[in-house]
């Protein structure tokens, strides 16, 4: 389904995600209305789905990250929806998913600090609809890499 | 006399960061017709921020399923501290798994969790065994086998 430029531009670009088209054309010796138009369908097949800004999270005064392993003390569709309308409304969950394992979801949570942390995990995830055994681990560093593309 | 950026956002810099948040590609132009200012205001603020170290930079997001990796695994390390150097092997090992997406590490009842995605189960099964369990000084490992997101939104209330 990609071709051979595809997955060149894929790479440059996960390593550079600001190179501009011309850059792109130039270094993979092709036109940059080509890489315009595969990059244009890359994202229209859904394979690029977008950029994000990375921000220095501990100058930024969020120096605490945690990630929670929640299972639910009762299960069923209706208790599922329920966590997880409620878990999405609090603004320092930043992500959710939902797994197979030891816990049903996984939730990302972002806090200035640990008494910031404590207040979100005793008013706002403690409280969830259905909630049963937490597990907190705390982030010490993380590593993005490129994958096998 | 010597230029040091105080350690403190002002209210536009706020600004600017929550529109780039917001839209990651957005030119200055369209940044400084937002934020009320001039693309130049605009462009001094930005080359600020990088230099201070509050951008970091920017990352590309792929779907790995459109990409046809439809398995995507979560595994929770726990490594064998008696070696003292059992996270220093562990992770110069594991970034060489083309497999591996991201590496994290904690402090709590896991030590390093690892992002895996495999194009099927079959495959998952051979990265698992071939790669993944030769790792060095591995005590105990779990897998979570991810089902959907829910949410994924890694902006900050700035």
């Amino acid at each position: 389904m990609l071709s051979l430029l595809d997955t060149k531009i894929l790479k440059k670009l996960s390593l550079e995600p600001k190179l501009t088209t011309s850059a792109l054309a130039n270094s993979l010796s092709t036109s940059q209305p080509v890489i315009w138009r595969r990059i244009k369908r890359l994202e229209s097949i859904g394979i690029i789905k977008g950029k994000r800004l990375l921000l220095n999270q501990e100058l930024l005064g969020f120096g605490v990250k945690v990630f929670l392993g929640i299972k639910l003390a009762t299960k069923g569709v209706i208790s599922l929806e329920d966590f997880e309308r409620a878990a999405s409304a609090i603004p320092e969950v930043q992500s959710i998913e939902h797994v197979l394992g030891l816990y049903d979801y996984r939730l990302r949570v972002v806090s200035r600090d640990i008494a910031d942390f404590e207040r979100v995990l005793r008013r706002r995830i403690m409280t969830l609809p259905g909630v049963g055994q937490v597990e907190a681990n705390v982030l010490l560093s993380e590593e993005v890499l490129q994958g096998p593309i | 006399m010597l230029k040091k950026r105080k350690n403190m956002l002002d209210d536009l810099d706020k600004r600017i960061l929550r529109y780039l948040q917001n839209d990651p590609e957005s030119s200055v132009a369209k940044l400084a017709e937002e934020a009320a200012t001039t693309p130049s205001v605009v462009s001094r603020r930005l080359a600020s921020l990088q230099e201070s170290g509050y951008v970091l930079g920017y990352e590309l997001v792929l779907d790995w399923s459109a990409l046809g990796f439809e398995v995507q695994v979560s595994l929770r390390v726990t490594l064998d501290k008696t070696e003292p150097s059992a996270f220093n092997d562990f992770l110069r090992e594991a970034r060489k798994i083309k497999e591996v997406l991201e590496i994290q590490t904690f402090l709590g009842m896991v030590d390093v969790r690892l992002s895996v995605v495999a194009r099927d189960m079959e495959h998952y099964q051979q990265v698992y065994r071939d790669f993944i369990l030769v790792l060095p000084h591995i005590s105990d490992i779990e897998a979570l086998m991810h089902i959907s997101t829910i949410k994924m939104d890694r902006r900050l209330p700035i």
